[in-house]
C-alpha cells in the first residue's frame, strides 16, 4: 500500500536532490534541470496532496507550475544560449557582469 | 394662488440662465459677436422677466413668500447640504436690481466694447459674473453663498483684467483677487465656526438660513454658542465684507479696479460684486442683532470708510476714480446704516445707489468712449458736444448728492435719521460726507462737462445703444425713491424728519457752492488751499499711504523676511539634510551591503535556502 507518506518522501528526496544540484553544479543547463527537479518534487507533493484530501485545486495548481515552468526554461534556455554565444562558456562562475 | 410648478421653474429659471448663457457663448459663439451678445442679454433678460414675474405675483398677494426650493446636492456622513433657491422680499429684490440693472450695463456693453478683439470672452465672464452674483442672492445656505462669493471673485478678477496685455490693468485684476482671499479666508473661518456651532448634534448640523435662523435663540440659551464665540464669528463673517464690499482697511483694490472697460467697473460698483457684502449682511442680519458689539465695529467701519474715501475723492483728477472712491463712500453709507441696525434702511440705499452709480459709471464710460479721455482736468465744455450724456450724469450726480426729490435724497435720509437716532458722532460723520459727496460731485460736473472744451478735444455722442440703458437709468434714479422699497422689505419709512434733512441740505449746499466757487468761478485757487494745507493734501494724494505701508509689509516682511527664512530653511534643512543627507546615507549602506554580491550562483541560492529555512521556522513559531 502506498500511502501519502510515501509520496511525500519521494517528494522530499527529489527536492533535496535538485536543490543539491544547483548547489555544486556550475553548468548553467545542469542548474537549469535541477530547478526543473524541484519543480516536479513540488508538483509531486501537490498532486499527493490533492488525491489524499479529495481536493482538486491541487491538480489545479500543478498545472499552473507546469505552464510557468515552461516559461521559466524558455528564459533560462535562452540565457544559456546568449551565454554560450557572447562569452563562449556555461560556467555560471565566469559570469559576474551584474556584480558591482 | 400660484404655487408648484410654475413657480419652482421661475425660480430656477432665475438663477440658472446666465450660467446656460456663460456655457452658451464659449460653446455655440466664441467667434460670433452678435450670436454671443445675444446670448449674454437674453440670459439676464429671461431671469429679469421671471423676477418680474414673482414681483406681480407677490405684490398681487398670490405668492406667499418666503419660499424655498431645493434638491439634494451635497450628501455625505453627517452634512447633507441641499443647493436651493430662497426667495423672500429681500432676494427678489436684489435680483431685481442684479437682472435689470446688469441688463442695462449688458445692452450698453454691446456698444462699448464693440471694436474689442475679446468681445465674446468679455460677454462669457460678463454672464457668468452675473450667474455668481445670483448664486449669493437667491442662495439657501451659507455654502451655496460661498461658492457665489469666490465666483465673483473670479469673475472680477478676469474681468478687470479683461485688457490683460495692459500691465495695470493685469495687475489690478491680480490684487483684487489677492485682497479678497485674504478677506474671503476670515469669511470662510466664519461660516466653519457657525456650522460646528450649529447644533451640538454633529448629525443635526446645518448651514441653512432659515434653520440657523429659527435655531440661534435656542442654541444661545443651552450655552452650546457662547456669547464670545457668536461676536468671534460675526467679526469673521464682517472680514468678508470688508474685502467684498471694499471697506477699510482692505477697500485697496477698488480704485485700481478701474483699469477694466468701463462697463465692467458698473457692474461691479452697482449690481454685483460690491453690493455682495451688504447684502450679506442684511440677509443675514438676524446673526448680527445677537451681537451688539459686533454692531458696533460694522457702524464704525462704516462711517470712517464712508467719511475718509469721500475726502480722496476731493483730490483725485481721474473721473472713473472720483466715482470708485465714491461708491466707497455710499458703500461705507450703507455699512455703517447696518451697524445701527437698519438692513432695511442700508438695502434701500444699496438699490438706490445701484441706479444711480451704474447711470453715473455708464455715463462715464460713454465720456471715455467719446473723447478717449478719462483725466477731468483734459476734459472740459463736454455739455455741447455730448448733450445726452452730460444730461444724464447731471442726473446722476445730483442722485449721488442726495438733492431733494431724487432717490439719493430718501434712501441717505433714512440712514442719517437712523444715525441720528443712535449715534451722535456718526450722524456728524455722514452729515460731513454728504457735504464732500457734494463737492466732489459738483467738482467733477464742473470741471469736465462746464467750461471751455480744450484744444484737440474731439468729442462725439456716443450711440443710441448705449444712451438708451442712460436714459432708462436715469429714470430710475430720479423716480427710486417712491417705489417704496422699504415697506416691501416690511418696513415703511419712518417720519420725515425735518432737522436732519435740514442739516445734510446745508451740508450739501456748503459743499456743492464751495466746489463752484473753486472750480467755476475760480474765485479762490484749488493750488492755493493744497499749497495752505501741504500735508494733507499729500496725505489725500497719496491715499493715506494704505498702498505704501501694503507694499511695504509684501516686499520688506513678506519677501525678505518670512520668504528669506524659508529659503533658509528649504537649502540647509530640506535640502541639505533631508534630501541631501538622505542620498549620503543611502550610498555608504550601498557600499557596505554590496559586498554581499559575489557574483556566485549558489551562493545566491544557499542565501536564498537559509532564508526560507529561517521564514518557515519564524512561521512555525507564531
Amino acid at each position: 500500500m502506498i500511502t501519502l507518506t510515501h509520496y511525500l518522501v519521494l517528494s522530499a528526496l527529489l527536492f533535496t536532490i535538485g536543490l543539491a544540484g544547483i548547489m555544486t553544479r556550475r553548468n548553467v543547463i545542469l542548474i537549469l534541470l535541477c530547478v526543473e527537479l524541484m519543480f516536479n518534487a513540488a508538483n509531486l507533493a501537490f498532486v499527493a496532496f490533492a488525491k489524499s484530501l479529495g481536493d482538486p485545486s491541487g491538480q489545479v495548481i500543478v498545472f499552473f507550475v507546469i505552464t510557468v515552468a515552461a516559461a521559466e526554461v524558455t528564459v533560462g534556455l535562452a540565457i544559456a544560449i546568449l551565454m554560450a554565444r557572447r562569452l563562449s562558456t556555461l560556467n555560471a562562475d565566469e559570469v559576474s557582469l551584474l556584480k558591482w | 394662488m400660484v404655487t408648484g410648478f410654475p413657480v419652482a421653474l421661475a425660480a430656477w429659471t432665475l438663477l440658472l440662465a446666465p450660467l446656460a448663457a456663460a456655457a452658451g457663448i464659449p460653446l455655440l459663439g466664441l467667434h460670433r459677436k452678435r450670436l454671443s451678445a445675444s446670448l449674454a442679454i437674453g440670459g439676464l433678460l429671461v431671469p429679469f422677466a421671471c423676477a418680474c414675474w414673482l414681483l406681480l405675483h407677490t405684490l398681487q398677494g398670490s405668492l406667499h413668500l418666503p419660499l424655498e426650493v431645493k434638491v439634494s446636492w451635497l450628501l455625505l456622513p453627517d452634512l447633507a447640504i441641499p443647493f436651493g433657491v430662497l426667495i423672500d422680499p429681500l432676494s427678489l429684490l436684489m435680483s431685481l436690481i442684479v437682472t435689470g440693472v446688469g441688463s442695462a450695463i449688458f445692452i450698453y456693453s454691446t456698444g462699448y466694447m464693440a471694436h474689442d478683439s475679446g468681445y465674446s470672452r468679455y460677454f462669457t465672464m460678463l454672464s457668468l459674473f452675473a450667474f455668481s452674483m445670483l448664486t449669493i442672492v437667491l442662495a439657501n445656505n451659507w455654502l451655496e453663498l460661498f461658492i457665489g462669493w469666490e465666483l465673483v471673485g473670479f469673475c472680477s478678477y478676469a474681468l478687470i483684467g479683461h485688457w490683460f496685455e495692459k500691465p495695470q490693468a493685469a495687475d489690478a485684476g491680480k490684487k483684487a483677487f489677492l485682497v479678497n482671499r485674504v478677506a474671503d479666508f476670515g469669511f470662510m473661518l466664519g461660516i466653519l465656526a457657525l456650522w460646528a456651532h450649529s447644533s451640538p448634534l454633529a448629525a443635526e448640523r446645518t448651514l441653512n438660513y432659515q434653520l440657523l435662523q429659527t435655531r440661534l435663540p435656542s442654541l444661545l440659551q443651552s450655552g452650546w454658542l457662547s456669547h464670545e464665540t457668536l461676536v468671534l464669528t460675526g467679526l469673521l463673517i464682517f472680514c468678508g465684507v470688508l474685502g467684498k464690499s471694499a471697506q477699510m482697511p482692505l477697500h485697496v483694490w477698488l480704485p485700481d479696479a478701474m483699469e477694466g472697460p468701463t462697463p465692467v467697473s458698473a457692474l461691479i460698483h452697482a449690481a454685483t460684486m460690491v453690493a455682495a457684502g451688504v447684502y450679506m449682511l442684511c440677509r443675514n442680519f438676524w446673526l448680527f442683532q445677537g451681537a451688539p458689539a459686533v454692531l458696533e465695529t460694522i457702524a464704525w467701519v462704516g462711517g470712517a470708510t464712508a467719511f475718509f474715501s469721500a475726502a480722496l475723492a476731493v483730490v483725485e483728477p481721474d473721473l472713473k476714480r472720483i466715482l470708485a472712491y465714491s461708491t466707497l463712500s455710499q458703500l461705507g453709507y450703507m455699512v455703517m446704516a447696518v451697524g445701527l441696525g437698519g438692513h432695511v434702511a442700508g438695502m434701500y440705499h444699496l438699490t438706490t445707489h445701484a441706479f444711480f452709480k451704474a447711470l453715473l459709471f455708464l455715463a462715464a464710460g460713454s465720456v471715455i468712449h467719446g473723447t478717449r479721455r478719462q483725466n477731468i482736468r483734459e476734459l472740459g465744455g463736454l455739455r455741447r458736444s455730448m448733450p445726452w450724456t452730460s444730461a444724464t450724469f447731471f442726473i446722476g450726480a445730483l442722485a449721488l448728492c442726495g438733492f431733494p426729490a431724487l432717490s439719493g435724497f430718501f434712501s441717505k435720509d433714512e440712514i442719517l435719521v437712523l444715525a441720528h437716532e443712535h449715534n451722535a458722532l456718526l450722524y456728524w460723520i455722514g452729515s460731513v460726507t454728504a457735504g464732500l459727496t457734494a463737492f466732489y460731485a459738483t467738482r467733477a460736473w464742473c470741471v469736465a462737462f462746464l467750461g471751455q472744451a480744450p484744444e484737440h478735444l474731439h468729442a462725439h455722442e456716443s450711440p443710441p445703444v448705449m444712451l438708451i440703458p442712460l436714459v432708462l437709468l436715469s429714470v430710475l434714479s430720479i423716480v427710486g425713491g417712491y417705489l417704496g422699497i422699504p415697506a416691501f422689505l416690511g418696513e415703511p419709512a419712518g417720519a420725515f424728519h425735518w432737522d436732519v434733512a435740514a442739516t445734510s441740505l446745508a451740508a450739501i449746499a456748503t459743499g456743492a457752492g464751495l466746489a463752484w466757487l473753486i472750480y467755476r468761478r475760480k474765485a479762490i485757487a484749488a493750488e492755493a488751499i493744497a499749497r495752505r494745507c501741504a500735508w494733507l493734501h499729500r496725505l489725500l494724494v497719496n491715499r493715506y499711504f494704505f498702498d505704501d505701508v501694503y507694499t511695504w509689509y509684501v516686499e520688506q516682511v513678506q519677501q525678505r523676511l518670512i520668504a528669506g527664512a524659508c529659503a533658509l530653511f528649504e537649502r540647509f534643512i530640506i535640502i541639505g539634510l533631508a534630501v541631501n543627507g538622505l542620498a549620503w546615507l543611502t550610498q555608504l549602506a550601498g557600499r557596505a551591503i554590496r559586498r554581499v554580491q559575489t557574483g556566485r550562483v549558489q551562493g545566491y541560492v544557499l542565501g536564498f535556502c537559509c532564508g526560507i529555512i529561517a521564514l518557515l521556522y519564524l512561521a512555525g513559531r507564531f
